[in-house]
């Protein structure tokens, strides 16, 4: 392919919602003018074990049907999978990982034994603690992996989400606009 | 920016099960029954969704088993119906001999298969063992490489299926394409709706004008000619299907046939597979050309009726090709495209081809890329002389030698 695909990789926990984040990340990439793919890890899903989904993003019609094994992106939705989760498998010098925690990129970095440059950290469960008013880090997560990927229109992602989350909270106008808000602010406060 | 093929469809973000169900809902067919397993759940899942809100006038019946699902939908058909029903792996499994009843009727019957390995060990993961079990059913086979294949086939399946008097499945692959969420273009529903048209059936049992049995006892008087006329109706449903196709072509824009070439005509390797692994393959195929190594593909779409006489001549100039089966016969001799393929080719006079049999991915094991070049790899070996080609079935990826 002449223009290089982007390929991501989420890792959450069963309940998460990764797969739900990789869906809506997808669907509103797609609204943008760009081809994606998303789907889950497969096999059976248990409430609580580590879970993985996977997008794929292209100018071009996307043909490859297989796993990801050298994600561009990687994002966490949990650090407690730090420990348990070998989540920079596959990550190359150039890949970047997006991790929900409180702490820094420097604690992120050491921690993972990669290039400080490579981590970009955002503290999602409290934005989604103060803007949802539950801790449901997929949303915002999807805000910050926007901005680190760089190249894709948050406005557009936006508009599409909004579309999506009006029709499915249409008796909850709060919800969406939580939500909304946690993907604007984690856009604006993931840092390298 | 992303191109449609139909000026007036619109591109949507969906999943195969997502987007056969959004088929199956333009389509509405008389009768829905289903019995979920996974991974076609979401199918019938979704499409019960639309009987429950009115978006669809279609009668769903929810049933026992799987057993009872196809039966229901074979007793639909034949009172006149057009009836639907969609399964996966031991699902189809628990149908196998109301299978053989609704070709044996000559009932139009439709499924949206999802392919997934069968039972023992437990696996809920892509394999073609569950439709390729049933390919000698009398039933129309069509499999997708992706969603938009899907939604294509199915929509194209109904008027064949109907044409022709034989049940039919299209299926695609289980989670891969199934779970697997992208671009696909949605033609109008007026549009669907015009193509598939309203299904006028000869005969069927609730014209009470026109009185007839169907199912009755058939001995050694006429049992073999019947059994002959199916199997000649499947024969002579490959005209139908190039019929369809190219009014589909016609219609929305995109071409199907038989099978797909890719990058075939000039070939000395070739592949020949089926399903969502053809994508992978045909990247491979595009980088190996650009190192200038002669590769090419061809992906089988439609397995029953087998298309014997074309495949031979699409393959007669290739030195050595790899058929890749993604199910196994367990028959002590070669699986079930490696046969079929062979017996076309060696029938039709074709003898030049080595042709090598491997197989892959049985219960959702990766099939990689590197591995695919391995082997090209191989069949540039056989064809310059290097290496013999191996006797019987090269498994790949697997940890058993």
């Amino acid at each position: 392919m002449s223009v290089k695909m982007i390929e991501v990789r989420w890792h959450g926990r069963g309940g998460q919602g990764a797969k739900t984040a990789a869906l809506l990340f997808a669907e509103a990439v797609m609204a943008t003018g760009k081809y994606i793919q998303a789907f889950p890890e497969y096999g059976p899903e248990r409430m609580g074990a580590p879970v993985q989904s996977f997008n794929r993003i292209s100018e071009e019609p996307i043909i490859i049907h297989s796993g990801i094994k050298n994600p561009d992106y990687v994002v966490v939705l949990d650090s407690s999978l730090m420990e348990s989760v070998p989540v920079t498998e596959g990550l190359g010098k150039g890949g970047k990982i997006v991790i929900n925690t409180s702490l820094s990129t420097s604690k992120i970095a050491q921690k993972l034994d990669i290039d400080i440059s490579q981590v970009h950290v955002v503290n999602a469960s409290q934005i989604a603690l103060e803007t949802i008013g539950r801790d449901i880090p997929n949303t915002p997560m999807l805000g910050a992996l926007v901005k680190v990927i760089g190249t894709l229109d948050i406005n557009g992602v936006l508009e599409d989400i909004e579309t999506k989350l009006t029709a499915k909270f249409r008796h909850k106008p709060g919800v969406m606009k939580g939500n909304l808000t946690s993907i604007k602010r984690a856009f604006d406060e993931v840092k390298n | 920016m992303i191109k449609k093929v139909y000026s007036k469809s619109k591109l949507v973000a969906k999943t195969g099960n997502e987007v056969i169900a959004e088929a199956l809902r333009q389509i509405e067919p008389d009768v829905i029954a289903a019995y979920p397993i996974t991974p076609a759940t979401e199918i019938v899942q979704i499409f019960s969704q639309f009987v429950a809100d009115g978006v669809v006038k279609s009668e769903y019946i929810a049933v026992e088993s799987e057993h009872s699902a196809i039966s229901a939908t074979i007793a639909a058909s034949a009172a006149g119906a057009r009836a639907m029903t969609s399964t996966s792996s031991q699902g189809l499994s628990l149908m196998w001999e109301m299978l053989y009843i609704a070709a044996g009727l000559r009932l139009p019957v439709i499924m949206a298969e999802v392919n997934r390995a069968i039972s023992a060990p437990i696996n809920i993961n892509a394999d073609h063992s569950d439709t390729m079990g049933t390919r000698d059913a009398g039933w129309i086979q069509i499999y997708s490489e992706n969603s938009q294949e899907a939604y294509d086939n199915i929509i194209q399946v109904t008027r064949i299926a109907e044409k022709a008097k034989l049940p039919a499945m299209v299926t695609m692959d289980g989670f891969i394409t199934s779970h697997c969420m992208e671009v696909v273009e949605v033609y109008p529903d007026a549009d669907v709706k015009t193509f598939v048209g309203e299904y006028k059936p000869e005969r069927y049992l609730l014209d009470i004008k026109k009185p007839y049995t169907l199912g009755a006892i058939d001995l050694q008087d006429y049992y073999f000619e019947h059994r002959y006329q199916l199997a000649q109706a499947v024969r002579d449903a490959k005209d139908i299907i190039l019929d369809i196709a190219g009014e589909f072509e016609r219609t929305f824009g995109r071409k199907y046939g038989f099978y797909e070439k890719y990058m075939l005509d000039d070939a000395e390797v070739a592949i020949v597979i089926i399903g969502s692994t053809a994508g992978n393959v045909k990247a491979v195929v595009k980088e190996l050309r650009e190192k200038g190594i002669k590769a090419g593909l061809l992906k089988i779409r439609v397995y029953r009726p087998f298309p014997s006489e074309q495949i031979a001549k699409e393959l007669a100039h290739v030195k050595v090709i790899a058929v890749m089966d993604r199910s196994d016969s367990c028959s002590g001799a070669f699986p079930p495209i490696y046969s079929d393929l062979t017996a076309s080719l060696y029938s039709a006079g074709v003898v030049g081809p080595k042709i090598l049999s491997y197989v892959y991915g049985i219960g959702g094991r990766e099939f990689s890329s590197e591995q695919i070049v391995d082997v090209y790899e191989k069949l540039g070996k056989v064809a310059s002389g290097a290496e013999k080609p191996f006797k019987g079935v090269e498994y790949i990826n697997i940890r058993i030698k």
